[in-house]
């Protein structure tokens, strides 16, 4: 690319940066570092400030890089995947946000400790949640080292390290400063962003093919060099069975993923009550929605604009699809048309990748702080702490997160994504959904639930091709691959659902009958909620 | 889609609560927690035990249950006979637009429609009863710790 495409690029991006760190340091000018200030922002956001949050939390680098990537490259398949995200949401609206809220303080152990033992529940869920804060994290810091790559051209393989480092310190240093009341502020800045960004974007690619979506439709069919296959499924997940189980495997973790990842939860702790929960996911699924209905767009247009060609040419995972449609939309490569649009659409996928950033940072630190050192200290010592503690965990967190993200970085975006789903909905999901549906639950079998959704994911994870045993594999040099499918969803959410039943029936202790009133109670009235 | 509607906890003294549809309003509960000895885990019980509490869970039930049975086997349908079926999913219906591409609209479709359902149902048949039962818990606790709260 040229340089004009870098140093404006730069520049939007440098004065979002600005904006988000005046932002931050506003809204923090009075901060009294308790811990309802530092985790839920006060618990005072209005309900459609909080659905813009949630969708700003939730559209990621990998929907809006990665699925349109994958659109581009493989057509209806990618298509598949926004469904999965989008149609999660009814999970989280049926049967999470409310009683979430009203239940719990900061993070999903509240929910579960409030009717168990506390410490073994605690840990557990404060395990898991990191763990899939980490896996989140390290999707956000690929797709962020893949836009750099693209700004860059070839020459910039230390340049995209240092991307990713720097993404990582910046957005560390947002959330232990400001909180959940400074990450709101950027989740919201970027989403208003993004959402301008992929209408701007959208219109233009209809405009192109004048109004005419069946039209869209026949160029990229044409262009992919697949004709009509490429709007049907089957490109990438259609081959043999293992390809075909995979992707159903995805799908499941998709749509049960969302409702148990740590940093969506944490955000129905930022309004007041359980009715604007509710309200808030009605926003969010409205921007969501109408945000993944414009991806279709765009992903088509890349293909048929741009060409799956050029797309796999600058990034083999397809993640630049969508900055390459929009240097063409802007008049090409040497045109002032083509560097601006390129270089606003790169700054927005920047903005985005930073505000998921900080939201998972924020929730896992969350997890740390509030779940582990809470239940792991010996002596009892005051908020204050706590809150210490969860700013110096943002900082451990960032740091694992950029380390892992420079390890990983050609996978797709939207793939990663797809993993940290899987051991959400097999983790966190069946415990959740137990401790507020099912009665005669016990802390054994929370425990267990937790657990025996989570070991399974990882240990699947790290036995499946993508670890090993393929040449697109972490470690493509050795193979110790023993389990077929790239997600492992299929498998161990069914496994985490089983482990918390097998563990509450040979439970030895009764079921608390009297908790099991006051979180039944107070989930669906609100009473006592905090 | 109706988005707007109030919330109770800020507009508690506003008139016009809502279209209630009669079914709404519901009986207090009783006041045996009142007497004495009595802990807030034994307000809970009684609370839950209550007529007015079964009957929110029984609306809030037996609209999620359904709800989520049809919407995660249209969605789980979906994906495997887009995996399973392509053919079928190939087959083309209006120019270049088949039907695999209708059944994935369909999904956002019936995605809008499904949130729209579940915010009337809360709003009309699930919120007044449930505030209700709030302040009727929080009076019975906020009794029993001695006017802490």
């Amino acid at each position: 690319m040229t340089d004009n495409h870098q140093t404006l690029a730069l520049l939007l991006f440098s004065s979002f940066v600005a904006v988000t760190l005046a932002i931050t340091t506003w809204v923090s000018r009075n901060r009294r570092g308790s811990a309802e200030e530092f985790y839920a922002g006060g618990r005072l956001f209005s309900p459609m400030e909080n659905g813009f949050a949630i969708a700003g939390d939730y559209m990621s680098a990998a929907s809006f890089l990665g699925i349109s990537g994958l659109i581009a490259l493989f057509g209806y398949d990618g298509l598949l995947y926004s469904v999965g995200f989008l149609v999660a949401w009814l999970v989280v609206l049926f049967l999470v946000a409310e009683l979430v809220r009203n239940c719990g303080r900061f993070t999903l152990a509240d929910v579960v400790a409030a009717r168990m033992r506390e410490r073994p529940v605690r840990i557990a869920a404060g395990t898991s949640s990191v763990t899939v804060s980490v896996l989140y994290l390290v999707a956000q810091m690929v797709g962020a080292g893949a836009l750099v790559a693209l700004l860059l051209g070839g020459e910039g393989e230390a340049a995209q390290a240092w991307t990713v480092i720097g993404v990582g310190a910046l957005m560390v240093v947002y959330v232990s400063l400001g909180g959940m009341r400074a990450t709101t502020w950027i989740q919201i800045v970027k989403a208003v962003l993004l959402m301008g960004g992929a209408i701007a974007l959208t219109v233009l690619v209809l405009v192109r093919f004048h109004g005419d979506f069946d039209q869209l439709l026949r160029t990229a069919a044409e262009r992919s060099g697949h004709g009509d296959d490429f709007l049907a499924p089957g490109l990438k997940y259609g081959g043999d069975w293992i390809a075909r189980f995979d992707f159903i495997s995805l799908g499941l973790a998709l749509v049960l993923g969302t409702a148990g990842l740590p940093h969506i939860l944490s955000r129905f702790y930022t309004v007041p009550t359980a009715r604007a929960a509710r309200r808030s996911v009605v926003w969010s699924i409205w921007l969501i929605g109408g945000f993944y209905l414009m991806t279709i767009v765009l992903g088509f247009g890349a293909a048929a604009i741009v060409g799956p060609e050029a797309v796999r040419g600058s990034n083999a995972a397809g993640n630049t699809a969508v900055p390459l449609l929009a240097l063409d939309l802007g008049g090409g490569a040497a045109s002032t048309g083509g560097t601006v649009l390129f270089a606003i659409v790169a700054a927005i996928a920047f903005a985005t990748i930073l505000a998921v950033v900080a939201g998972i940072t924020l929730a896992s630190s969350a997890s740390v702080a509030h779940d582990l050192y809470a239940s792991l200290r010996r002596r009892r010592s005051g908020p204050r702490s706590e809150v210490a503690v969860a700013r110096a965990a943002a900082v451990g967190i960032g740091t694992v997160a950029i380390a892992l993200g420079l390890l990983a970085r050609d996978l797709n975006v939207a793939f990663l994504v797809g993993l940290a789903f899987a051991v959400a909905a097999s983790a966190n999901l069946p415990v959740l959904l137990y401790s507020l549906f099912w009665r005669r639950f016990t802390t054994r079998g929370a425990v267990w639930s937790v657990y025996g959704g989570l070991i399974p994911s990882v240990v699947l994870v790290l036995l499946s091709p993508v670890v090993s045993g393929s040449p697109d594999s972490l470690f493509p040099g050795v193979d110790f691959q023993y389990f077929p499918l790239q997600n492992p969803g299929l498998v161990s959410i069914p496994l985490g659902f089983l482990a918390g039943w097998l563990g509450t029936v040979t439970s030895a202790e009764p079921p608390d009958e009297a908790k099991h009133a006051e979180t039944e109670v107070r989930s669906l009235t609100g009473a006592g909620a905090v | 889609m109706d988005v707007r509607f109030d919330d109770p906890w800020y507009d508690a003294l506003a008139s016009g609560w809502g279209e209630l549809d009669g079914t709404g309003g519901v009986a207090p509960v009783g006041s045996a927690a009142r007497e004495e000895g009595r802990g807030a885990a034994d307000v809970y019980v009684e609370v839950q035990r209550s007529a007015a509490f079964q009957e929110v869970r029984r609306r809030y039930r037996r609209f999620v249950i359904p709800g989520v049975a049809v919407f995660f086997s249209w969605y789980v349908g979906y994906v495997v006979t887009a995996t399973t079926a392509p053919g079928l999913m190939a087959r083309p219906v209006v120019g270049a637009v088949n039907v695999a591409m209708l059944a994935g609209l369909g999904q956002f479709l019936t995605t809008f429609l499904f949130t729209w359902a579940y915010v009337r149902h809360a709003r009309l048949r699930r919120d007044r009863a449930a505030l209700d039962l709030r302040w009727d818990t929080q009076e019975l606790t906020r009794e029993l710790v001695g006017g802490e709260r």
